[in-house]
């Protein structure tokens, strides 16, 4: 599947904050967005997730315009893995897990046993069944990023948007959620994710799109995660290396402080 | 594979099936025995008679006034005490789950004040019962939405859950106020002596009418809630993230509210002002069952409809006159409320 975005303009209030910018994330793909704060990657995800209304231009899948998409066949297709935050009531992680099937159930309806068995499923695969039974406001930060991504994946979507999903995360955890996200893809979602590190572009994005006050850049991170770009938009000196691993090349960043 | 679905369908569930048929049969064997309690005690045995001889249209050995009293006053005042109990409770719950917030109930967020106008308004004015109840509905929403509308202005990305509870405040006592002025309008030897004692709070004059009045928003209202239910743990984790696991945000709040508030109006309009039941209900339900919605709500419906029975029970037997409903809850509530506002201090800070 593919989904692509057309000349789209992104905003909100009275401000237009992107204007123009086209893009196309296909199944296994993984796109990140990178940027300094206030630049708009918050506005043109929310835009892509239908939270925010496209000021211009469109946003398909497969050549379907989906801004006439009811949010449940939304939520069948795009699947979102919010920054973690603390529900007002102690839910079991297994309900926040089972909330994931939501889209898939008729309008009256509560999940059923299908449900559960996808969700057992789900936390299986990403090693979390041991937190089953755990209240969700009790487990760490770590613990909780990998139940909102067991959420989105019992949606069963084809494309995963993830808004920052390694911040507040210590470093095992950061790896343990690229690991995953890499994962997914292989198994043919297309991920859309934004990150503060650019070393996270070159772990595991097929694209990247570096967003800046004055237009924004996309092509492969090899092509846009450059010491000149991150010199120009960050205001640091930035050496990137290479670091032959498993007979490939591992880039990184190495900011001159 | 196969041991493992039975697994899944059968243990979690188990010990909350056993808790849920426990919790349907505390209202059934409150309104048992609420049945022989009060002033003109009836004898257990003598109630079978009645009950059976009717059911089976026997002819009566039982003294007449006995058949008035359990028909006209008792069993009526008892359906009000359960369904208005239920009404609160599970109104209640649900409000604090659209709202994301624990701290809220039709009386905080001013459901039961502005009702409360709407009814004393439609009181004075002689309205009829769908009039009382259609006015009272009106001033309800009117009340909540104040309060929601007002919140979410000031509060913008402070600390929602207090400023909620404050504007609830304000907008609660703006439609006392307002109240107020309907009291000092009515006519002080017919009307004013109607809207004070109904105002109090209390279910002192339920009859057959009441019943009547009731039945139809509370399953109206509970049906909606009760269909909906799944969705409102979607919707306690915002807006944003239930938009994107397929919920049409606005729609459906807006239904719940409408419903909640439905209930709330309608059990206002025949037993007064009632409050702290759909405060206290959902989180003591919420300690036995969890916050999972879908048995959250049936659980604080049943445990609503028996708590203020008994209540209502305890307000008609224990003195020889009978003590305001609204009083007792009030005594029962406040210092759950005071207990609340200690257990979520971690969280404002």
């Amino acid at each position: 599947m593919k989904l692509e975005v057309c000349s789209a303009v992104c905003g909100y209030g009275r401000r237009d904050v992107i204007k123009g910018i086209s893009f196309s994330v296909s199944s296994k793909e993984i796109f990140c967005l990178l940027g300094p704060n206030g630049v708009g990657k918050t506005t043109l995800f929310k835009t892509v997730l239908g939270f925010l209304k496209l000021r211009g231009g469109s946003i398909n899948v497969d050549g379907e315009d989906i801004s006439q998409w009811s949010r449940k066949k939304y939520a069948q297709v795009i699947g979102y893995v919010p920054q973690t935050h603390t529900p007002p009531f102690p839910f079991a992680v297994s309900d926040v897990v089972i909330m994931g099937r939501t889209a898939h159930l008729g309008s009256f309806s509560t999940p059923a046993l299908e449900d559960r068995i996808i969700v057992r499923d789900v936390m299986e695969e990403l090693g979390i069944m041991h937190l089953k039974d755990r209240i969700y406001t009790e487990i760490s930060g770590g613990e909780r990023q990998m139940v909102l991504i067991a959420r989105a994946l019992a949606q069963q979507p084809q494309f995963l948007v993830m808004d920052e999903p390694t911040s507040n995360l210590d470093f095992g955890n950061q790896m343990l959620v690229l690991r995953q996200i890499r994962k997914l893809s292989a198994r043919g979602i297309g991920v859309i994710m934004t990150s503060h590190f650019p070393d996270h572009a070159f772990l595991c994005s097929s694209k990247v799109a570096l967003l800046r006050k004055e237009g924004f850049e996309i092509g492969r991170p090899d092509e846009i995660v450059t010491e000149e770009n991150l010199q120009e938009v960050y205001g640091v000196r930035v050496k990137i290396t290479s670091t032959p691993v498993a007979g490939g090349l591992v880039k990184a960043c190495v900011p001159l402080i | 594979m196969k041991k493992l679905e039975n697994k899944l369908k059968t243990s979690p569930q188990l010990p909350l099936i056993s808790v849920m048929t426990a919790l349907a049969l505390l209202p059934l064997a409150a309104f048992l025995v609420s049945l022989s309690f009060g002033r003109y005690g009836i004898p257990l045995l003598q109630l079978m008679q009645i009950l059976f001889g009717k059911l089976f249209g026997l002819t009566p050995t039982w003294p007449d006034t006995l058949e008035k009293v359990l028909f006209n006053v008792r069993i009526p005042r008892i359906l009000c005490a359960m369904m208005v109990g239920a009404a609160l409770a599970g109104s209640g719950a649900a409000y604090q789950g659209v709202f994301k917030n624990p701290m809220v109930s039709p009386d905080i967020l001013g459901a039961s004040a502005g009702a409360g106008f709407g009814a004393a308004f439609a009181i004075l004015n002689n309205y009829n019962i769908i009039g009382i109840e259609l006015t009272a509905f009106l001033f309800g929403i009117a009340a909540v939405a104040a309060t929601y509308f007002l919140g979410q202005a000031i509060g913008r990305n402070m600390n929602t859950v207090l400023i909620l509870v404050l504007t609830g405040m304000v907008v609660q006592s703006l439609f006392a106020a307002f109240t107020s002025v309907i009291k000092y309008e009515a006519d002080p030897n017919n009307k004013l002596p109607e809207i004070t004692f109904w105002l109090m709070g209390g279910l002192t004059s339920s009859t057959q009418k009441q019943v009547w009045m009731m039945i139809f928003p509370f399953l109206a209202g509970l049906a909606i809630l009760f269909l909906l239910r799944w969705k409102i743990n979607i919707l306690s984790f915002g807006d944003e993230e239930a938009k994107a696991l397929g919920i049409d945000t606005l729609k459906i709040r807006v239904i719940i509210i409408m419903a909640s508030t439905l209930l709330t109006s309608a059990s206002i309009a025949i037993s007064g002002m009632i409050g702290w039941v759909g405060l206290i209900i959902p989180h003591l339900a919420r300690l036995i069952v969890g916050p999972n919605y879908k048995v959250l709500l049936p659980a604080s419906v049943l445990m609503g409809a028996a708590f203020l029975l008994l209540v209502d029970d305890v307000a008609r037997t224990v003195l020889v006159t009978e003590i305001p409903l609204s009083i007792l809850t009030a005594i029962i509530g406040a210092p759950f409320f005071i207990y609340l506002l200690f257990k979520g201090r971690s969280s404002w800070e």
